[in-house]
């Protein structure tokens, strides 16, 4: 990390580069859009309560998309969602990330041929950081995938262009 | 309480010119088939008379029948006071397939029937409100439960296929 090594050394100074600073910061406290779609919604809330507890990474749920860091697509896609997943993501302030949570947001999961009705695949509307494969994903798989994201944007940089 | 024979029966006293019948020999509850166009007149009578009180619409669904070249309509119906049930039934032409609504006789017909109107495309003549209730609004590709229905290639311009 580069500054927090130095941080008791120097008495009240904390010495860094704006780019970890940023970045340190922005992944520490990750706010989520508060919207679940299907069954892997339930997993995403089990893993918001108490026992998985996503607040102790700084993940809140925000009624808004306008306060939101991020958002999870946890479940079934349809094509009437889609469109309005599509507007809930423009909403959002950049820098914003996206996780993909479970089979059905990955690629249409159970509904990968029947689905006349399905999205295959939440990347065919909106840019995806972090795939989250299951059906549905346990939490600790979502919290890994939480921490793939966190790692993602500690290395991001001002200058390059990443997403 | 009624059986589905007393019923019919009853039916048939009630509507002497309709072309009703009863059919038996199911692993399930027996069916009376009824006209399309009658069924309103049909239900608000199982609905009012004294010894039938049906007040629940249990379930109502369409039933694409393409060997036959029939959409059917079957209706689930129940008596909380009486506790009896029956099952109703209709056919209409696949190329026409008009049924009379039955929202104003039980109004939780409403959503029922939009939904059959939405996934088979069953015309309920004088809904107030037949909409698409599921799909899209603006979905113009047919309607998704009938046999031969083809996904489109696109819908708004995201690919629909695997
Ligand atoms: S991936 Fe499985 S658990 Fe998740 S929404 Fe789809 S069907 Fe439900």
């Amino acid at each position: 990390m580069g500054f927090l090594d130095k941080e008791f050394t120097d008495g009240n100074i904390v010495i860094a580069k704006a780019e970890d600073l940023f970045n340190w910061a922005r992944l520490s406290s990750l706010w989520q859009v508060s919207f679940g779609l299907a069954c892997c919604a339930i997993e995403m809330m089990a893993t918001s309560a108490s026992h998985y507890d996503f607040d102790r990474f700084g993940v809140i749920p925000r009624p808004s998309p306008r306060h939101a860091d991020f958002i999870i697509i946890s479940g079934t896609v349809t094509l009437k969602m889609a469109t309005r997943i599509k507007r809930l993501y423009e909403q959002m302030p950049d820098p914003k990330y996206i996780i993909s949570m479970g089979s059905c947001a990955n690629c249409g999961g159970p509904y990968w041929e029947h689905g006349y009705h399905v999205l295959k695949g939440i990347d065919r509307v909106i840019p995806v950081d972090v795939y989250v494969p299951g059906c549905p994903p346990r939490p600790e798989a979502l919290l890994e995938g939480l921490l793939k994201l966190q790692e993602k944007i500690r290395h991001e940089s001002m200058i390059k262009k990443t997403a | 309480m009624k059986k589905a024979e007393e019923i019919f029966q009853l039916l048939k006293d009630n509507f002497p010119a309709s072309n009703l019948e009863l059919k038996t020999d199911q692993p399930t509850e027996a069916i009376i088939i009824a006209s399309p166009l009658e069924i309103d007149k049909i239900c608000f009578f199982l609905h009012d008379a004294p010894e039938l009180l049906f007040d629940d619409l249990m379930n109502l669904s369409g039933v694409d029948e393409p060997k036959a070249g029939l959409l059917a309509v079957y209706y689930h119906l129940g008596s909380t006071k009486i506790k009896h049930k029956i099952t109703l039934k209709v056919s209409t032409d696949r190329n026409k397939p008009e049924v009379s609504t039955l929202t104003e006789v039980w109004k939780s017909a409403d959503w029922h029937e939009r939904e059959a109107y939405d996934l088979l495309g069953i015309i309920f003549l004088n809904h107030p409100d037949l909409r698409r209730i599921l799909m899209p609004y603006d979905w113009d590709a047919g309607y998704p439960l009938r046999k031969d229905y083809e996904n489109p290639e696109f819908y708004q311009g995201m690919k629909v296929p695997y």
